[in-house]
């Protein structure tokens, strides 16, 4: 299985969601994730969509599939652009007087960020590439997370051009 | 111009050329009929939402025009599932435009509402929700472009109550502009070019048509591509009648109950240049053996289609309107003798269909089913429009009917809808009133929407419906008797229904056939008489359509039947 992270240029309209998530059911493709929100064109909505397939015509499938919906403006694949890629991530860990400072010490090693602190438990905040979301994730588990919330990943090209011009 | 949100969709239909509309009325949609009452749009009014979604559906078969049906919200729109389903398989240009709750209703379960974009969203090229009455002119304006442009499909607007009420300002856009879709499929000149040199390189090239052509209206083209080159043709279901039956070289329909030379052709070609298909497993067979020694084009509208089933060598992306003209033009210009070229291949392939065409066991002394549809054929003229339910009947009026005309076999292919034939017949009718429509149908089939028999009656439309009765369903026991040791589960109907008094009961006139010989004479008899009617043919329960090729297996691997056996 290999991911691949496309930038879906969509109309922003009531149902583009439905029409989208809709799509990728019926044709049971996989996704790992999928984000969606406004972007510098008031009419313009972007979904990432990072899916996982098998072989490059799976992935020419579920290119040519969203395509082929209206209101999808345009689809780019920015994992075989050079490209930044980007997630966030909070995660709630349960923190006793003896773990608080490993758990600060994890943060630290990660430039990470502790957004809310209570007498049992933090809030850490971070950024990056999946594999370093993925990594704190797995550090942290020695700790009792309770509960974590991903973003899925986004992406922009790198260099000037944007992805609707390409 | 000022006007309301029901008139600004009448308008829009006026000015879309819509000349029927079938539909079925109720509380969302009231202010939309209470205008087209108004107006006197021209309106059928089936017994049954599903009956007035396969009407539109076989009227744009019949016609190649966008068929348009209205139904009320919530269960007036689920009843139109099974239908927009049905057309978006078979890629049939449909807008249907179903009322909502009003706007401060949606959401809330109110009464008769049900989330009909939501519902229809995987069974639609594209569908609308229209709460803002300013937007109806334009939604409507892409709502036709969207359904009869590219490869064609159905679109669903659903409108709010209040909207068919608002008043606005109405201006119908002239041009249609979406970011996403532009209409337009012109293709790339040189990959038709790559074509001919496949042609060049080829020995035994076999053109595969599809519903595609049909669809496209470029039959001509075809034809004539077909004519230059003398390359044999197999086509899939929805292909029937794009080249002549009786043309030489067309060695029939291919795939699970295609002909054995179309199969073997398939197995045996070098270049398989398959135009407007979809390469369906009903086609196909077992994928990894399909055509195994052949290069593969794929003439196509639709790029999610390229190597979706079968990976392609070639591909011409583009209508095939755009497409089949440059490919006619190039071969034209070309001096190759392409019949010489390959006219050993052609005589092999039409030697195979000489050998073992479609046959059945004659002097049975029962009337056999293959044997009525030759019958009916004989009867009919050559533009007669011809729709099928689905089932053992639907395969043998594929087999045996002598189709020569695009847009004259209506049948649900893709779906497989039981219960498509009544309504469909009668939406043709409608669309095509000069030509005769028969329809082929089942004592399974027939039970399925039997109801709009009234509506045939109430509008005296000249549809002559054949049931080929044969007490089972035909097509599951032969699955039974093959796959699953004769246990005929649920399948042997042995009905007490009077079909004929069933039509009667309705106003059409019905007629009964028990024995051979009174095949030929009620047959004419009630071809003869104006106006619907219904035929009650008795048939043998066990036979089986052949040849067949089990579902998953290679094509050449074909239980063949009749005196071929």
């Amino acid at each position: 299985m290999k991911k691949y992270l496309l930038a879906v240029l969509v109309d922003n309209k009531p149902g583009v969601l439905t029409h989208v998530s809709g799509l990728i059911s019926r044709r049971a493709f996989n996704i790992e994730s999928i984000s969606a929100g406004y972007t510098e064109e008031a009419s313009i909505t972007r979904i990432n969509i990072v899916v996982s397939v098998d072989s490059e015509q799976e992935l020419d499938q579920v290119v040519s599939q969203l395509s082929k919906l209206i209101d999808v403006i345009k689809i780019v694949n920015l994992s075989e652009t050079e490209s930044i890629m980007r997630e966030l991530v909070l995660i709630k860990v349960h923190a006793t007087k003896q773990s608080r400072a490993d758990i600060i010490n994890i943060v630290n090693i990660f430039r990470a960020k502790i957004v809310d602190v209570s007498p049992e438990n933090v809030v850490i905040e971070l950024t990056g590439a999946q594999s370093k979301i993925d990594a704190i994730c797995e550090m942290l588990s020695e700790y009792e997370i309770t509960e974590i919330a991903r973003t899925g990943a986004i992406a922009l090209s790198r260099g000037p051009v944007p992805v609707k011009n390409m | 111009m000022l006007m309301n949100g029901a008139q600004a969709v009448l308008e829009s239909l006026r000015k879309e050329n819509v000349e029927v509309v079938f539909g079925y009325p109720g509380g969302a949609v009231l202010t939309l009929y209470d205008e087209l009452y108004k107006m006197k749009f021209p309106h059928i009014l089936t017994k049954h939402e599903q009956g007035a979604v396969h009407a539109a559906d076989g009227y744009a078969r019949a016609t190649g025009k966008v068929g348009v049906c209205f139904a009320t919200s919530g269960p007036g729109g689920t009843n139109l599932v099974t239908g927009i389903a049905t057309a978006n398989m078979d890629s049939v240009p449909l807008v249907c435009i179903t009322g909502q709750v009003g706007n401060p209703y949606i959401g809330k379960d109110s009464f008769q509402e049900a989330d009909i974009c939501g519902i229809t969203t995987p069974i639609t090229k594209h569908n609308y929700l229209v709460k803002n009455p300013a937007d109806l002119p334009r939604v409507l304006k892409e709502a036709f472009f969207i359904a009869r442009t590219g490869r064609p499909g159905p679109v669903v607007v659903d409108i709010a109550k209040d909207v068919f009420a608002a008043q606005i300002s109405y201006e119908y856009p002239k041009k249609v502009s979406l970011k996403g879709y532009s209409g337009d499929f012109t293709g790339d000149t040189k990959d038709v070019q790559t074509v001919l040199g496949a042609l060049q390189e080829a020995k035994r090239p076999l053109f595969f048509i599809g519903g595609g052509v049909t669809l496209a209206d470029m039959t001509e083209d075809m034809r004539a591509v077909v004519e230059r080159t003398g390359i044999p043709v197999v086509t899939s279901l929805m292909g029937l009648g794009c080249i002549p039956n009786e043309a030489e070289g067309f060695l029939g329909m291919a795939g699970m109950h295609g002909s054995y030379a179309a199969n073997m052709a398939i197995m045996e070609c070098d270049l398989l240049i398959g135009i407007g298909v979809r390469f369906d497993d009903r086609v196909t067979g077992d994928l990894s053996s399909f055509a195994p020694r052949a290069k593969i084009v794929h003439f196509e509208v639709d790029p999610a289609e390229i190597n979706k089933n079968v990976p392609v060598d070639y591909r011409v992306l583009g209508d095939l309107r755009w497409s089949l003209p440059v490919f006619r033009q190039k071969l034209q210009d070309s001096v190759e003798d392409y019949k010489a070229r390959y006219s050993m291949w052609r005589q092999y392939t039409l030697a195979m269909s000489d050998e073992k065409p479609f046959t059945y066991k004659k002097d049975t002394g029962c009337i056999m089913p293959q044997q009525l549809v030759e019958a009916v054929s004989g009867l009919m003229d050559a533009d007669t429009i011809v729709v099928t339910d689905v089932g053992q009947h639907q395969m043998w009026a594929a087999q045996f009917y002598n189709c020569r005309q695009p847009r004259q076999f209506l049948t649900s292919g893709g779906l497989g809808t039981m219960g498509y034939g009544l309504p469909a017949a009668l939406g043709a009718k409608l669309g095509q009133p000069k030509k005769k429509v028969v329809l082929f149908t089942g004592d399974g089939s027939i039970m399925m929407n039997c109801q709009e028999f009234a509506t045939l009656a109430d509008y005296d439309i000249d549809v002559k419906v054949v049931v080929m009765h044969n007490h089972v369903l035909g097509m599951v026991t032969q699955w039974q008797r093959m796959f699953y040791g004769k246990r005929y589960s649920q399948t042997l109907l042995n009905g007490h229904t009077d079909f004929v008094k069933l039509a009667e009961a309705m106003g059409v006139s019905g007629y009964r056939i028990n024995e051979p010989a009174e095949l030929m004479p009620v047959l004419e008899k009630a071809f003869a008489a104006k106006g619907p009617a219904l035929i009650d043919c008795m048939l043998p329960e066990t036979e089986d359509v052949l040849p067949m090729v089990s579902p998953g297996d290679r094509l050449d691997h074909m239980v063949l039947g009749g005196n071929a056996e």
